[in-house]
């Protein structure tokens, strides 16, 4: 079966509508394949966020998609109600200071 | 390697106002930068990384002088 890359920019433009609370990372929650992933699944996790995942790495056109609608170079991307939130920097930095857990939490 | 100077004047030109601490975490491609400026009050924590960026970014990325830059950002009091 051949996926067209704009099947792909379906499901992740899709993934971003449908969740209220969205990550795209390297890897899965139960088993992230890097540090900044693991850790921003962590501070969600610590958080008590509802979120759903994406693995970006079987397909490099994922993430390709993933940056040109968010702008963002990098990843993780958390994303709530649709935004992008940031990074790994940023979500602990959210999580630190207690933001992440009010974010999380709040109604859409 | 980055030329710490310069970035840290890049960043002063693109925020004016702004204080600018950049400091080598490692192997003087990993920074880290301290932006403290006024333009990011009241902004979300991913516009105010997004203002610091695009100020580096022609330096930013693989085979450039920063391979890595971690972000602190704040808005004076």
């Amino acid at each position: 079966m051949i996926i067209t890359e704009e099947e792909i920019r379906q499901e992740v433009l899709g993934a971003i509508e449908q969740n209220r609370i969205m990550l795209f990372m390297k890897g899965t929650p139960e088993m992230p394949r890097c540090g900044f992933s693991m850790q921003t699944v962590a501070c969600l996790q610590d958080a008590g966020a509802n979120f759903a995942a994406m693995d970006i790495l079987p397909d490099p056109r994922i993430r390709q998609v993933l940056s040109e609608h968010s702008g963002w170079p990098t990843i993780p991307q958390l994303f709530i109600d649709g935004q992008l939130v940031g990074g790994c920097d940023i979500v602990t930095e959210l999580h630190e200071s207690g933001q992440l857990k009010e974010m999380v939490g709040a109604a859409a | 390697m980055a030329d710490i100077a310069e970035i840290e004047q890049l960043i002063r030109t693109a925020l004016p106002g702004s204080e600018v601490s950049v400091q080598d975490m490692a192997g003087g491609d990993h920074l880290y930068a301290h932006v403290r400026a006024p333009q990011f009050s009241g902004l979300p924590l991913i516009e105010q990384h997004r203002m610091v960026n695009s100020a580096v970014d022609h330096l930013l990325g693989p085979g450039r002088p920063i391979h890595a830059l971690k972000i602190k950002t704040e808005a004076p009091q």
